[in-house]
């Protein structure tokens, strides 16, 4: 249908775009090979030459990679299963006829406004810390032990500040894909005697299931790189309990200054992220496609 | 989904939908009560709910010793500025993608997706000498160009699943009429692609105000933003919860407010093609 | 309204006389948001009528955030600043690679004698002064004199870790939330591992032998550890693990600890206006063993100039005046005595309206208890009492913090922490080249 002008001018309007995300995407690639294979310590200048492949032995030979990569993958999933099947409850209730409906959007929507340091700031003081937070004021009221929530259950801790900032995100995007659904189509199975369980199960389900891949898909890719929670709240600990990929590549950079490793440890991450990428797609891609 | 309810079912709903807001809305909440507090009442035990002694001693004190105003202008000019940047750069793309696709489509947008893949921690030495070579460390310009490309791939893809909506004939129509493809953008796509795009500059807008490592790692003074104004506050000696929460407060308060304010175009809009 | 009008004329007639008749001087000043630094950035009129050419821009940063920022830039020779504000840690490393620019220079009124020679050794590399101390701290003990009485005890001005158990049992009441003792816990070289490193040296610990060999399978740090999570299991508070510096600051000031030993600049917070027990409180050297070394530590947050500076009179001018005695002076004119920043220079503590402050011969004791050059029992080839001078230690004190930090959170016992951070360090310094 195209035609060869047409498409000649398309690709004059995509090339702007492709090639800065290409340059952006090689130059700092290329740069972070080259560095990964070099000793390159910032706090040794006089340190230099090839290190070849000791820095990527050494980034994943370190006793902390294996639990880095299992908590970043818990991380991962435990925010995506929070903010799915609670997004998927709240955009099902908001959707409903209710008193206050513009109200209710706004305050359930403000968390995806807070920037993510103020928002760890706010959980770990205000609500987390044993001795004067919110919840241990809370645990004490009802008799209880105070639980301390970043000492005992440091991963879950974060998993529950990060989903926090991401359920608005997805319920706004389920939301919107629940809103399309046509009630005729709701109505006649209702007519047909389908309860609402069976209703959710067979007409909305499906009708989220692009939703809810698309939501899957933004946030994983935002999720995968996440460290400035754990460095405000846990800072990887206990021990390593919450030390997750880019936190353990952070302290190689920020910590040690180690330059080599850092940028090893990046295209470690790089590939494991686009394994998951790659399984992701297998996984649900097609209900992406038209 | 206009359906009748009953009175009652309305009233729960209603109940129910306002305990969810409100548990997700109460640490935003808290954290504005607590910024009107003094230092000594914001660790009080029990806590003090509303009957403390209201104060805006801890907006005065963050006042004196941070130049609100700056960070908040840089904010607002990063924010906007890689927004503006971005839809520059996107509309045509998308637009390309949408209307011209080739068998290469998909993966061009997975491939741009994935660009976002590389732990900003890991490259933060590469770019910071790349950027002192350049001179950008420090520079508006600098920081616009590096939010515009960490929300390129994310508004390319949201602006191509809107244009994808658009129904073809329309522009074969256009077409007919013998409109360029300058003014075919121009006057045909454009006002139906509005609300897509707008809903897109909201989001970009969020996601550049909130981005927390470039904007710490590369700017000194002259380009910091408000997330450059919070670190200053998150562990002082001495009690700094009540002037932490001021502080949290005024840098997300313009967003807060905006996102308020735009929600049902957010709300109508953040589709990313979820919607078919 | 016509002061202040004559004021906005004067301030524009003085711009404009300014403007005219010099070219100003921007320097960009980092420093840490801690109270003393925001003090300063109060009493800039001073400066800038002593300097009316120069003018200062703020960098002012949670302290890991300033550190990583202002690493970065210096070893990329990114000349993003003119004036850092760094600790005993970094001085020593950079002034080696040749990063800071020498302070020797500084003019006469100086006085650079009349620094305390414990905090001028530490920022003295080959000889030459590599950075102004703005203000310097040691740690110590603070205790709740009520709560003593109370358990009919005294706090010796010298007490021992056997001292230090008797009196955090008898003030200990868990169901009243009051906590004989309270100590840092958070994972982090400057954090739990500050303390952790000094008190060992008082257990006959070290880092490393003269070979550079990790010690912690020593039955000195196996001793250390021990009474640590002896004391904070059996009357620290709840969460301990997370616990650094403010958290416990602020649970002292509420009155949930019977002692709390840190940095001795909390002296005049727990004794300051949000404190509920600020009447309450009394001070003691921080504790030892009888093995001729205390547990405190040497810290001193001070200002150098990067050696790519391309300021460096106009950076000279103003840490000259932010690190001289007319400083002290200043603070204590306009927020008295008790808000100068201590532990820096000579003078201060003969000044007999200091020396009436409670906590002001305390601090001075525990600083001139350290020394940095010699922090062990036995001989060790680093300098640093709560750090080890390399630049390796900011990874190492942090994996070594976190195996300590999970063995307070229960995760770990003692002996496994301790392994743990024998293999990882080991490691560690093999890689560096340490260990051949």
């Amino acid at each position: 249908m195209a035609t060869q002008s047409s498409r000649s001018a398309a690709r004059l309007m995509l090339s702007p775009t492709v090639i800065l995300l290409l340059v952006w995407m090689i130059v700092p690639l290329a740069m972070t090979l080259w560095f990964s294979l070099k000793r390159y310590n910032l706090l040794y200048p006089d340190r230099t030459g090839f290190n070849d492949f000791g820095n990527y032995t050494r980034f994943v030979l370190s006793p902390a990679f294996g639990g880095a990569v299992v908590n970043t993958l818990i991380l991962v999933v435990g925010v995506l299963v929070i903010t799915v099947v609670l997004g998927i409850l709240i955009a099902l209730l908001i959707d409903q006829p209710i008193w206050g409906q513009g109200i209710v959007r706004i305050l359930v929507i403000s968390p995806f406004f807070i920037m993510p340091p103020v928002a760890a700031l706010i959980w770990k003081n205000m609500f987390m810390n044993p001795t004067n937070g919110l919840f241990a004021e809370a645990a004490k009221l009802l008799g209880m032990a105070p639980i301390d929530f970043l000492g005992q259950a440091p991963l879950a801790s974060i998993i529950l500040i990060v989903a926090w900032q991401w359920l608005p995100f997805a319920t706004l995007i389920l939301l919107t894909a629940l809103q399309s659904l046509s009630s005729e189509e709701l109505e006649a199975a209702e007519m047909d005697g389908a309860g609402a369980i069976q209703r959710f199960w067979y007409i909305m389900l499906p009708h989220l299931a692009r939703a809810i891949t698309v939501v899957v898909l933004i946030q994983t890719i935002f999720l995968l790189g996440i460290f400035g929670e754990i460095l405000v709240t846990t800072n990887g600990g206990p021990g390593t309990a919450s030390t997750t990929l880019p936190y353990l590549i952070y302290k190689e950079a920020l910590l040690d200054f180690d330059v080599g490793t850092a940028a090893a440890g990046g295209v470690v991450a790089v590939i494991l992220a686009n394994i998951v990428a790659f399984f992701l797609m297998r996984a649900i891609g097609k209900n992406l496609d038209a | 989904m206009a359906r009748h309810i009953s009175t009652q079912r309305r009233a729960l709903n209603t109940a129910s939908a306002w305990t969810v807001a409100l548990i997700l809305f109460f640490p935003i909440l808290w954290t504005v009560l607590t910024s009107f507090k003094p230092e000594a009442q914001a660790v009080a035990s029990p806590p003090i709910f509303l009957g403390f002694d209201w104060t805006l001693q801890n907006y005065v004190d963050v006042n004196e010793q941070r130049d609100y105003f700056r960070y908040f202008v840089n904010s607002i000019i990063i924010a906007l500025g890689s927004t503006a940047f971005g839809l520059v750069l996107a509309v045509p793309a998308a637009w390309s993608m949408a209307f011209v696709p080739g068998r290469k489509t998909k993966d061009l947008l997975m491939w741009m997706l994935s660009t976002k893949m590389m732990p900003a921690v890991g490259v933060l030495v590469p770019i910071y000498l790349l950027f002192k070579t350049l001179g950008l460390l420090d520079t508006r310009f600098g920081m616009v160009l590096v939010l515009t490309l960490m929300n390129l791939p994310i508004i390319v893809w949201m602006l191509y699943t809107y244009f994808k909506e658009i129904p073809g004939e329309i522009l074969e129509a256009a077409r007919m009429d013998g409109a360029s493809l300058r003014s075919e953008i121009l006057y045909v796509l454009t006002p139906m692609a509005v609300p897509g795009i707008a809903s897109t500059v909201l989001l970009n807008i969020i996601l550049a105000w909130n981005e927390a490592f470039w904007t710490i790692n590369l700017t000194v003074t002259d380009a910091a933003p408000l997330t450059k104004f919070i670190a200053g506050f998150s562990s002082p000696q001495g009690l700094f919860y009540a002037k932490l929460s001021a502080a949290s407060t005024m840098a997300i308060a313009p967003i807060l407010i905006m996102g308020w304010f735009s929600q049902k175009q957010l709300v109508r809009g953040l589709t990313f093609g979820a919607v078919k | 309204m016509t002061v202040s009008l004559r004021a906005l004329l004067g301030a524009t007639a003085f711009v404009a006389l300014t403007g005219a008749a010099f070219a100003e001087t921007t320097i960009t000043v980092a420093t840490v948001n801690n109270g003393d630094m925001i003090r300063m950035q109060g009493l800039m009129d001073d400066f800038y009528a002593k300097n009316p050419d120069i003018k200062v821009e703020w960098v002012t940063l949670e302290e890991n955030v300033l550190r990583q920022n202002v690493t970065t830039d210096i070893a990329t020779n990114g000349g993003q600043y003119d004036v850092l504000t760094i600790g005993t840690y970094e001085v020593p490393i950079w002034g080696k690679q040749g990063w800071l620019a020498s302070l020797n220079d500084l003019p006469a009124d100086y006085d650079v004698d009349d620094l305390l020679p414990a905090i001028r050794g530490g920022l003295t590399v080959d000889g030459n002064l590599m950075a102004s101390p703005f203000y310097g701290e040691s740690s110590m003990v603070m205790y709740r004199k009520d709560l003593m009485d109370a358990a009919g005890l005294t706090m010796p001005d010298a007490p021992t870790w056997a001292d230090i158990e008797t009196a955090a049992k008898a003030m200990t009441n868990k169901d009243a939330e009051q906590y004989g003792i309270c100590l840092r816990g958070k994972a982090g070289w400057g954090e739990n591992m500050a303390f952790l490193t000094a008190m060992s040296n008082s257990f006959g610990a070290s880092w490393f032998d003269m070979d550079w060999k990790p010690q912690f399978d020593s039955a000195e740090w196996k001793a250390t550890l021990d009474t640590y999570l002896g004391l904070m299991t059996n009357y620290g508070p709840p969460g301990a693990s997370n616990n650094g510096f403010n958290e416990n600051l602020t649970l002292f000031q509420q009155g949930k600890c019977g002692m709390w030993i840190d940095a001795t600049v909390a002296a005049s917070f727990v004794t300051g206006k949000d404190s509920t027990v600020a009447d309450k409180v009394g001070f003691a050297l921080a504790p030892d063993n009888g093995l001729g070394k205390r547990g405190n530590w040497l810290w001193a947050w001070s200002l150098a100039i990067p050696a790519s500076s391309q300021k460096q009179d106009a950076a000279k001018a103003f840490i000259n005046w932010a690190t001289n005695k007319d400083y002290l002076a200043l603070v204590a004119s306009k927020e008295g005595w008790a808000n100068v920043p201590p532990g820096t220079r000579t003078s201060l503590y003969s000044n007999p309206e200091y020396a009436s402050i409670g906590f002001a011969k305390m601090t001075i004791d525990s600083i001139n208890a350290a020394d940095p050059n010699a922090p062990t029992v036995k001989p060790v080839p680093y300098v640093g009492v709560q750090f080890v001078a390399i630049p390796e230690f900011q990874g190492l004190g942090t994996t070594v913090g976190q195996e300590f930090s999970a063995a307070l959170a229960g995760q770990k016992t003692a002996d496994e922490a301790l392994a743990a951070a024998q293999a990882a360090v080991t490691d560690e310094m093999t890689a560096a080249g340490y260990i051949k």
